[in-house]
């Protein structure tokens, strides 16, 4: 049993929303910026995507390619680790299955774990099934516009069922792994795989 | 950065945390002392989750900047009372002391600094920011004793506020500031209001006031920035274009895009 806090009531969300909320979170309007340290700006020219599988054979993609690969959307809510949720967001990209088609086609082979690796050095890692079966995208548009730096562009990874950390910014590379191994917020106190419904929040939740 | 998954730690349990002291900082911020039976300790930069229960039940959780030493006994926690803000109104308002909640933390691992690293220390805050760079100023403070360990770990702080009386430790900051032979800056702009006869800053921070106010980047300090998301991203974008390496510059925003 909770310790009761004197006189608190508090704001209930309306029940349509709260079983959108997973435990512990309040819905924002807002779309809330984190990051662990400065925006980074690579020019479209410079930027790629590639994808590396065990064997270090690598997929890659420059901007204009990966723009003419099939795009996939989705409409989904989005679950923060800091407890805010944002319900209904809009993106556009190309699905993680895509790319493995794709790779596929160039000789690479999967693996059960990744590990996203990021401009700035940012790293995170997420389970190969949880990218996987339309679950996963590259994201570079966010309702219907250019996704904003400061959110990740020109692109980031969403994979929107874990907590929004593993949905990393100015992804650049798929690092495909045998083994699962802890990214950055993962080494520093963070579950290990994030699960806004099992609320595992920091590393020894549930 | 990766590493090995380690094996499970133990979890991170909630804890009752019970109002020792009410300080008012501000019209609208608070300082809420706490008793935190067992807190296990944590380091400057680091924050907590709160939790709130209703009489019927329903809770909800927000996260807070720690504001204390890691070498005070309690715990302290700063809180903004926002517009609409459901929890931050009722740790704001009605609370007083004696009134418990609960808490869990320490927690986050890379916004934090402790006296065991070199290089000078540059924290800018805008706002309620100051809070996690409060606990590192006050860390600074209490783990080194005398002047000469000071000067070797020089700090400059750049606060940005709207009002000068929205300025927050503004006493206490003086008082830090005026104790350490000027191995601790403290340079304020006033963006609004500023009080009569200022002399200080009276704009937004810009890259000649980040300019002026930080080391050259060849001295490598520490730089953490903590406000509002466009004045963080404004100046670490600035600071690293001054030439510091942008794995120095750790932030911590709040609130949304174009938000002030």
């Amino acid at each position: 049993m909770s310790l009761i806090s004197r006189g608190f009531r508090g704001r209930r969300p309306a029940d349509a929303q709260r079983q959108s909320l997973p435990p512990g979170q309040y819905e924002t309007r807002d779309f809330p910026v984190l990051s662990a340290g400065p925006t980074p700006h690579t020019p479209l020219a410079k930027w790629d995507f590639t994808i590396r599988d065990v064997h270090g054979k690598l997929a890659r993609w420059n901007w204009d390619e990966l723009n003419a690969l099939p795009r996939t959307r989705l409409t989904t809510d989005i679950h923060c680790v800091t407890k805010w949720s944002k319900f209904g967001t809009n993106w556009e990209g190309v699905s993680i299955d895509t790319l493995l088609v794709e790779a596929a086609k160039r000789g690479l082979n999967p693996a059960p774990h990744t590990m996203a690796v990021c401009d700035g050095g940012y790293t995170t890692n997420v389970p190969l099934a949880d990218l996987t079966d339309g679950k996963g995208m590259v994201a570079f548009i966010y309702e219907g516009a250019p996704l904003p730096p400061e959110h990740g562009g020109p692109a980031r990874l969403l994979v929107p069922h874990l907590y929004f950390w593993k949905s990393a910014k100015w992804v650049r590379e798929l690092r495909l792994m045998e083994r699962d191994q802890a990214g950055f917020w993962e080494s520093l106190g963070y579950h290990i795989y994030g699960d806004p419904w099992r609320e595992q929040r920091y590393t020894g939740d549930p | 950065m990766t590493a090995p998954v380690a094996a499970p730690a133990r979890r991170i349990e909630w804890r009752s945390a019970t109002i020792a002291k009410v300080i008012e900082e501000t019209s609208t911020v608070r300082t809420l002392i706490l008793d935190v039976p067992g807190w296990p300790g944590h380091r400057a930069g680091q924050h907590v989750d709160v939790r709130l229960t209703a009489e019927d039940g329903y809770q909800t959780q927000r996260s807070y900047s720690i504001a204390s030493a890691p070498e005070d006994a309690r715990v302290a926690l700063t809180i903004e009372r926002l517009r609409e803000g459901e929890v931050s109104s009722y740790l704001c308002g009605e609370v007083h002391e004696g009134d418990r909640f609960e808490l869990r933390g320490p927690i986050g691992g890379y916004f934090v600094w402790d006296v065991s690293e070199r290089g000078p220390l540059l924290l800018v805050a805008g706002g309620s920011g100051i809070v996690p760079l409060m606990a590192m100023l006050r860390h600074r403070a209490a783990a080194l004793a005398d002047t000469k360990a000071r000067r070797a770990l020089p700090a400059r702080l750049l606060y940005s506020s709207r009002r000068w009386s929205d300025v927050i430790y503004r006493a206490e900051l003086e008082r830090l500031a005026a104790g350490d032979d000027d191995v601790l800056q403290v340079r304020h702009t006033i963006t609004r209001e500023p009080p009569p006869q200022w002399n200080g800053f009276h704009r937004r921070i810009d890259r000649a006031m980040l300019a002026e106010v930080s080391w050259p980047p060849a001295e490598r300090p520490r730089i953490f920035i903590c406000g509002p998301t466009p004045l963080v991203e404004f100046a670490a974008t600035e600071l690293s274009a001054l030439g510091h390496d942008s794995a120095l510059i750790k932030t911590e925003r709040f609130g949304p895009t174009g938000a002030t």
